[in-house]
This record gives structure tokens, sequence and C-alpha cells, in this order.
């Protein structure tokens, strides 16, 4: 039982006081392991090496998939008249002159690529990370009236066009990243270094 | 001899009393309806997952490797494995189809209103921790669609400003969806949740008998007692309300059985078809649904496909998606009305709830299918309507002419 008047109260607060603080520091100290456990291992980290691809089989209008840290990267020939009606059609995107750091500086330009007529795409959505469908035609389509050719998020409804700029008044909202590549020779392309670092 | 026994435990444990207290004395309302049967089928389905669950657990492998053909093997080489699995699938689907349905019954009877505001969070908490048990369940069998709803679930997180990606990465222990996060949603499936699902469950009934159960006609039973303060509208809960419920639970179970033996995927509903192909971390599936239970929800996190100012789409999406769930934790203090149940309610109380449930249910058709332009436009619209009837409830409950509540519960 306690005693009714607990003699010098001030130190007893003092105590109480005291001892929380260290209780709650051990608190905190203790949640950091668990905390860290977490965030991505060595292991996860280590995971990242660069993804190498021949191109020489890509014909024009196709697209082949390469697998580069567990995501799908997307490389787009374009066809002759892709090519010509990229840029005749910008009214539509939200931002068409690449101004957002969505692609590293050489792949900054009218057509988001190194070569103009290959575009190397990250292929997840800018919304919530779906990888979007490959539309090349041209015309009405299920999802749009007039389709210019490019792609089709199916999971929200997202469009982006060939060069993977998307268009205005869809959920995602920014342009597809263009993951760093360089072409070692003319055929070979790697995804996951920048040129110059090579 | 059993006296003697339970005169021995009772000094030790209050069995008498909980049981008094819980069952022999609790004081059930006369009048419940059909409505009041989902709390019990609740709990029944609640048992149902947790033996199935750990069955399946002896025998599912929770690796991104592993994972997709220990769920055939259960299927096809672990005897009884495929009964055990399409328990646990149907009963996912039932735990979401009765909570429906008991949360509409609080909805219709105005269960929420004071004293029952806490027990109503209760409840709320238990569908939110349904929800994420659902989500974490839905990714372990790793095929397509697990991947996929993981892939943008978790992306929502990376839509909220500044901190999101750093955030996102933290959470989903890898750079992509991955066979760490497979384990960490596993650790949370099989262990967190189903023990705080548990105890809420244990403190949502707790505070029930607290405060006694609502009834059809929103009469409040406690202001007429008999002498012995048992109130004069109500029965015994045991035997009484147990042994309605028993018949309840049969008809419950032969429905379940059908769907198990006849219809274990129903429909694509209960087990999507895509979720047949193993995860594929390159490609997504063309049509990408997730399972019927959140697809209003679903519906309206794509509804959103506009900025307003510095917020893009995207964040506004997610914010509309939460506040979606979040608002109907509010009902308690969004409903003035001095009545309960809407047979009292005026005319603006019932077309509100009227219009709530034809945008949900419209919702939750336009989150199961495939976007296209006016479908996005059906969607701003039921979503915009959804949250109207929430956001002017204050207004019309508070102004409309309610019927005279009788004081005593009349069975014809």
């Amino acid at each position: 039982m306690q005693p009714k008047n607990p003699s010098n109260p001030g130190r007893r607060k003092f105590l109480i006081a005291a001892t929380s603080v260290v209780g709650a520091g051990a608190v905190v100290g203790a949640a950091v392991p668990f905390l860290t456990s977490i965030s991505p291992s060595a292991k996860a980290e280590a995971a990242g090496a660069p993804s190498k691809a021949d191109i020489s089989k890509l014909r024009k209008g196709e697209m082949m998939v390469i697998e580069w840290r567990g995501k799908p990267i997307y490389v787009v020939r374009h066809t002759d008249k892709s090519l010509e009606l990229l840029n005749q059609n910008i009214e539509r995107l939200s931002d068409p002159d690449s101004q957002q750091d969505q692609q590293p500086d050489y792949a900054k330009n009218e057509n988001r690529s190194i070569r103009p007529d290959v575009v190397v795409l990250e292929a997840v959505c800018t919304h919530l990370s779906c990888a979007p469908t490959f539309y090349p035609q041209i015309g009405v389509t299920d999802f749009d009236d007039d389709w210019q050719g490019g792609f089709f998020c199916p999971c929200h409804g997202s469009k982006f066009d060939l060069a993977g700029r998307v268009y205005s008044g869809v959920p995602a909202p920014t342009n597809m990243l263009v993951p760093p590549h360089y072409y070692e020779s003319d055929d070979i392309l790697v995804i996951g270094q920048d040129g110059a670092k090579a | 001899m059993f006296q003697r026994v339970l005169a021995w435990f009772d000094d030790r444990l209050p069995i008498t009393a909980t049981w008094e207290r819980h069952l022999s004395k609790y004081p059930a309302p006369i009048g419940q309806n059909f409505w009041y049967l989902a709390g019990v089928l609740l709990v029944v389905v609640l048992v149902i997952q947790l033996i199935s669950g750990i069955w399946l657990l002896m025998n599912y492998e929770p690796t991104a490797e592993g994972a997709f053909a220990s769920i055939q093997y259960i299927m096809r080489d672990v005897d009884g494995g495929w009964i055990i699995r399409y328990m646990h699938t149907t009963g996912a689907s039932a735990f979401f189809l009765l909570i429906y349905l008991h949360m509409f019954r609080g909805i219709l009877y105005g269960s929420y209103q004071k004293p029952r505001e806490l027990l109503w969070i209760l409840g709320w908490l238990t569908y939110f921790i349904l929800v994420v048990e659902g989500f974490t369940g839905y990714v372990l069998p790793w095929g397509q669609m697990s991947f996929w709803a993981a892939q943008v679930i978790f992306s929502l997180v990376g839509a909220i400003p500044v901190v999101g990606e750093d955030l996102l990465t933290w959470i989903r222990g890898d750079y992509l969806i991955s066979g760490i996060t497979l384990n960490r949603l596993f650790a949370f499936h099989v262990v967190v949740l189903p023990l705080a699902l548990i105890a809420v469950v244990a403190v949502h009934i707790l505070a029930l008998h607290e405060v006694g159960s609502n009834n059809p006609e929103g009469i409040d039973i406690k202001k007429f007692k008999d002498e012995d303060g048992v109130p004069l509208d109500s029965v015994p809960f045991f035997p009484y309300d147990v042994l309605k419920d028993l018949v309840a639970i049969v008809f419950f179970l032969i429905l379940f059985c059908i769907v198990i033996f006849f219809f274990p995927d129903g429909g694509g509903y209960v087990i999507e078809y895509v979720n047949y192909e193993p995860a594929n971390n390159l490609k997504t599936p063309e049509h990408i649904v997730p399972a019927w239970y959140y697809t209003p929800f679903y519906a309206m996190l794509r509804a959103i496909t506009f900025s307003i100012g510095p917020f893009t789409a995207k964040f506004l999406g997610l914010v509309v998606f939460g506040a979606a769930i979040v608002i109907l934790a509010l009902y308690p203090w969004l409903d003035k009305s001095p009545v309960k149940s809407i047979r009292y309610k005026g005319i603006y109380s019932k077309i509100g709830l009227a219009v709530f449930v034809i945008s949900f249910f419209v919702l939750g058709y336009l989150g199961s299918v495939t976007s296209s332009p006016l479908r996005t436009l059906l969607a701003q619209i039921f979503t915009f309507t959804y949250f109207a009837y929430f956001l002017l409830m204050p207004f019309y409950t508070k102004y409309e002419k309610c019927k005279p509540v009788p004081d005593r519960i009349i069975i014809k």
C-alpha cells in the first residue's frame, strides 16, 4: 500500500520523469533494427546490374521487351510514318518538350531517344506502375477515337505516345522514364549505364 | 458433481458470470430481422478463415519461386487440399459480402448513433483490417493478378508528395515488387492482421454488450424495464437468439458449400481467372481488375484524371480512395437526425440512402470493367454523388421532418 503523503514529492516526480525518458529512449533504440530491416537488403541493392540486348532483329514498328532490375524495358523501332507523325500531334500531350526530369540529358530531345528511330522506355506507368500495353496502330481504338500509336495502360487508362510522353487528362502525372542506356555497337544496346561512364 | 466443479472454477475464474452477462442474461431486443444475422455469420466466417488458413499454411511456400507451385501442389497433391483452399477463397468473399450487409444494417437502422459511436468505429476498424488482410492474402498465390495488384497498391504510397518514393522503397523492401515484398505480406497476412482482427472483434463484441443491441425500429429498449431491471422489449440472448442464429448458420453453410463444390471460382469473382497464370513482372494483364469487394473504391481511384493546383491526379486519386473508406467511419457525427431508424427518418434521408446505394453499386460495376472515356465520366459523377451523400448529411438530417418514434417495440 502506498503511503498517503509520500515524503519528498519533488524527488518522486523527478524519478518518474527520468525513468520514463530513459525508457522511451530504449524503445526508440530497440525500434531501429526493426525499422531498418524493412528497407532493401544488401542483396536487393546488388541486383541492379546492366542488361544488354541485340536489337538487330527488331524491325520497324516492332517492340521488344528487355528485363532490367526486374522491370520491363520497352525498345521500339519507329516506322517512317510514326516518326513523321511523332511531333505533329503534341497538343494533347501534357509535357511534349520533356521539361520534367524523366530522362537522361542525352534523351532530352524531340524524340526522347539517342537514336531518332529507336525508343527505349521503362515500361512502368508513372501512375501506379503497371506495364502499359503497346498499341502501334493508328485510328479508332477501344479507348481513343483518334489514336496516334503509343502505349495504353490497362490498369487505369493512362495514355502515352510512342516516345512515352503522357497525354493530358489521364491519371499518370508524368512522361514514362527513359532509363540510362547507350549503344555499345550499332546493334548492342546496354541498359542501366550511361555511355560516358562505361 | 458438476455443480461442485463449476463452483471451484467460479471461485477462481468468472465462468458463470461471463456466461450470464454475455449469453443467458444478455437482453436481445425483440423484432430483430434478417439483417441482424450477418453479425453472427461473420464470426462463423472468421473461424472458417482461421482454421482453413492454418491448414493452408502447412503446405504453402512464401517465396517468389515456390508460391505459385505450392498452391498447385495444395490443389492437386495434398489430400483434401483443394477443399481447404476453396473454403479459404470462398470465405474471403463471404467475409466481405457479410460485412457489407452488416454495415448496411447499421446504416439502415442508425446503429452508429449515440451511444454506439465507438461500437461503429470498432466495426469500421475490423472492416479496415479486413481490407488489408484481403489484399495481403490476394498477393500470396503469386499469380498475375497477385503481382500486379501488389504493384498498383504499393505504388499508391509513392503518390504521397515529397517522401512517397522513399517510403515506397522502404515498405516494399526492394526497388520493385519481389519475393522480399511477398515475404513481408505473408507475415502480415498470417500473424499481424489475424491477431489484430481477433482482438478488435473481441472488443467490438464487448462494446456491443455494454451499450446493448439496436433494433429495426431504432427504439431504446432500456427506457422500459421490469422490476429486475430487464428491458421489457427483450428476450435473453441464450437460448432465443442463439437458436434462431443456429438455423441461419445452417442455411448459410449450405450456400457456402454450394459455392465450394459447384462454383469454386464464382464466375471469376471469387478466384480471378488471370490469377491462374504465374506472376510475370514484364507483362501487365490486359484486363486488370481488383477483387469484387474493392471495385467501388478502385473506380473512384481511377475516376480522378485531373490535377488541381500543385496536386497531381495520382495524389488526388489516392486521397479520394482513402477518403471514401475513412468517411464511412464518420457516420455517427455526420448524421444529426433525432431518430435512428430509416423507418422514421424523413424523405431526404431516404433519397440520400438511395443515392448512396446506387452510387456504390454503379461504382462497383465500373471498377470491374476496363475504362473508357464514358465510363470515366460516369465514375466521376458517381464519385461525386457518393461524397455528396456524406457531406450533405449534417444538413438534410437536421432539417428534414421525421416521424414520431413509438416508445415500445410493437410486433405485428
